[in-house]
């Protein structure tokens, strides 16, 4: 049955092979799922003292309440200790995870340890399996949904997270630190390096089978009228859109155009060929597809046909790639990159691997400046001489980043931030707080939203949506509003609905379909949670080394003009004051 | 005029499950898109194609109807398809065996068949309108 009152939890041990359920109802009471329970949970299990990929290091993936059985809530929320950063970690991923843990009877999963081989999880309702996975070392994320798939065939719905050679360590080979989580293929846990910790615990891939009948209320009226009205927001008004329509490369010509879109490493914010990778220009010519998430109706997976000729004679190979304006811009405008086709080659390429598209681009910007500064050269580097635009190079230079041999090869492995640290150019990363950037640069909220947002992400906060619209723009405005929408977030990811559909979840309709299956919360519980959580999270975040530092600001970030002019580093400094001011004030120390 | 589902334009389906979720939900009391009687899949994983396995309403002689041993199952009217009866019903299991298309379902919980009663509902929750009622 659906649970309404508590947290049904799989314990994993991977070095015991053992498992066990816990239920707690009091995890459901203060966090109702999600980002809430993750927390928590890490909270409880992470060890401050041991690295990131030390095997004792918990992995958390939460779901919510509401998952699947309301429109558009499809995510998973992953928490963990970074092996990028080596602070807090959290990751959220669509596909058919969310479902296919939903139907497997579970709220959540806990994994610690390490296996002594490679292996992979199958679990299926009560039944949870640990298989080898040697003959599936160094395979890439396409070709080991595949095999695990060909070998789980069968009923009910199912899903397949897994990670690539860039997840796994080999014998003198460290992972990439930046390493992802691929769930079906086109979704990812994408940020902060949960593939490298799957692969600190020999664990290729975790297969759920999802096959629980789960019964409605008794009266379900009011919950089939909640959900068709909900159903109808998605579908009928606004709200989502451009989702759909463009998708989120929507933006990356009008953000050049407002001088927003990061460019050749944030040397400037406008790219002169972003017509030629804009949303209008993909749609246009290679669009074939769009896909959704598990109990998404908006379906904002746009899928693109690569075809390319291989000899003479009209011989053509093709493959489908997802793009997205993340993706666009880190391998397009960041590495000045402007042939659609290179664009999709450099994604695919990266993507199989099993590594996060946004860190591999700022890595390889970094590198591009550093070698053309001559602070590297490409004889550290497999004699690869990266050029801007060259995505030949730039395809060579990802296969030696996943190879791991040359010592350039490795650093960058580590992400930019610790190669620059180590070749001693930290001025031009395009990173804040150990983490590439997100692609946008429109001013202070953007960066200030990274710095001091839970996973530096664009998405914990509107950052760069505050910069285009916060008026009065002030200093204390900005982290006003970067904390109090970073708190409302929150509350949205407890119930792991997509963000991509904040606009219809507001908390009062949050509160009203919790209300539908029977869980009384009104908004203002919910936001009094959301804030909780939201200092919660904080603290724990401190306790893994976090600081909200100015150091964590690269030079470059002063230099190059956004739409809101160039940024001061006093005023930067003056905003860090203020939500030092409110931490200090914060109902949870 | 009775009407029967059909999928015509599969092409356009984005694999979000609303026509599952929405069988479950208003006929079968249950949030599990598996207990639905139009099953939506893709072939060759996400990156192959959609595909709609639903009851294709055969015309008379109606395969599940002639196996039925009891009157479970009747012709409809207008001869298109069946009219099921839970009550006299003795859960055989002869009709899913019978099924040329292979989507008569099965409900554990309740040890009866999932069939279609051709209502509609998953076309009215399809985003991309990849279903639709027809006449016959």
């Amino acid at each position: 049955m659906l649970h309404y009152d508590l947290v049904r939890i799989l314990h994993i041990d991977l070095t015991a092979g053992e498992t066990r359920v816990e239920e707690r109802a009091d995890l459901f009471d203060d966090y109702l799922g999600g980002t809430g329970v993750a927390v928590r949970l890490l909270d409880e299990l992470v060890h401050d003292d041991r690295d990131a990929l030390d095997p004792v290091q918990p992995v958390i993936l939460a779901i919510g309440p509401l998952t699947t059985i309301f429109p558009v809530v499809t995510k998973a929320v992953a928490t963990f200790r970074s092996p990028l950063t080596g602070e807090y970690g959290e990751s959220h991923a669509g596909g058919q995870f969310a479902s296919a843990l939903r139907y497997a009877g579970y709220d959540a999963l806990v994994i610690t340890g390490a296996a002594k081989n490679l292996i992979y999880l199958v679990i299926d309702g009560e039944r949870v399996e640990i298989r080898p996975a040697d003959a599936l070392a160094g395979m890439d994320v396409i070709e080991t949904g595949r095999v695990i798939r060909d070998r789980i065939e069968g009923a009910g719905h199912r899903s397949i997270i897994r990670i690539g050679p860039a997840g796994e360590a080999g014998p003198g080979r460290d992972s990439i630190r930046y390493a992802n989580v691929n769930v079906d293929t086109y979704r990812h846990f994408g940020r902060l390096g949960l593939g490298a910790v799957f692969g600190s615990k020999n664990l290729k891939a975790i297969a759920v089978i999802g096959q629980q009948h789960l019964a409605l209320p008794e009266d379900s009226r009011l919950y089939k009228r909640t959900y068709a009205e909900v159903y109808d927001r998605v579908l009928h008004t606004d709200a989502m859109e451009k989702y759909h329509e463009l998708g989120t490369p929507a933006n990356v010509f009008p953000l050049s155009e407002l001088g927003a879109l990061p460019t050749y490493n944030v040397r400037q914010g406008y790219f002169g060929e972003a017509d030629q990778i804009s949303g209008e220009a993909f749609a246009e010519n290679e669009l074939i597809t769009k896909r959704a998430c598990a109990g998404c109706q908006i379906g904002c997976i746009h899928v693109a046909l690569y075809r390319r000729p291989f000899a003479p004679g009209w011989e053509y190979e093709s493959t489908l790639v997802a793009y997205d304006h993340e993706l666009v811009y880190a391998v397009g405008s960041l590495l000045g990159v402007g042939g659609r086709p290179d664009v999709l080659r450099l994604i695919e390429d990266i993507d199989k691997a099993g590594m996060d598209t946004i860190s591999c681009g700022t890595a390889l910007a970094w590198a591009t400046e550093a070698m053309e500064r001559g602070v590297i050269r490409p004889e550290q580097f497999d004699g690869i001489d990266l050029r801007w635009g060259d995505a030949e190079r730039y395809a060579q230079g990802i296969a030696a980043i996943v190879r791991g041999e040359a010592e350039v090869a490795r650093w960058l492995g580590r992400g930019e931030v610790q190669a620059a640290r180590h070749y001693g150019a930290p001025e031009y990363v395009a990173a804040v707080g150990g983490q590439g950037i997100a692609g946008y640069w429109t001013g202070y909220a953007h960066v200030l939203g990274h710095l001091l947002g839970a996973r530096h992400s664009h998405l914990d906060n509107g950052g760069y949506a505050l910069d285009q619209k916060l008026e009065p723009y002030t200093d204390e405005a900005i982290i006003d509003a970067l904390i109090a929408d970073e708190a409302d977030r929150i509350v949205q990811t407890c119930v792991a609905v997509c963000l991509f559909a904040r606009g219809v979840y507001d908390l009062e309709t949050i509160s009203r379909a919790l209300g539908s299956v029977g869980i009384q919360r009104s908004a203002d519980q919910l936001q009094a949670m959301g804030e909780r959580i939201y200092w919660e999270r904080v603290r724990l975040r401190e306790r893994l080394g976090f600081q909200a530092r100015l150091d964590d600001v690269p030079r470059r970030f002063f230099e190059t003009p956004t739409p809101r002019g160039q940024l001061e580093p006093q005023r930067v400094e003056r905003m860090l004051e203020i939500y030092q001011a409110r931490r200090a004030d914060a109902p949870v120390q | 005029m009775p009407k029967i589902l059909t999928a015509p334009r599969m092409a356009r389906c984005i694999g979000c499950d609303s026509c599952m979720l929405a069988c479950a939900r208003m006929i079968y009391r249950s949030f599990s898109p598996h207990k639905s009687a139009i099953q939506v899949r893709s072939r060759g994983g996400v990156m192959g194609r959609m595909v709609a396995n639903i009851c294709t309403a055969c015309a008379e002689p109606v395969p599940c109807v002639e196996v039925c041993p009891t009157e479970a199952l009747t012709v409809r009217a207008g001869g298109r398809g069946m009219v099921y009866r839970k009550a006299e019903c003795t859960s055989c299991h002869k009709c899913v065996e019978a099924c040329p298309v292979q989507v008569i379902g099965w409900d554990q919980e309740e040890d009866k068949p999932i069939v279609c009663i051709f209502c509609g509902q998953c076309a009215r929750f399809c985003p991309h309108d990849c279903l639709e009622m027809v006449e016959v």
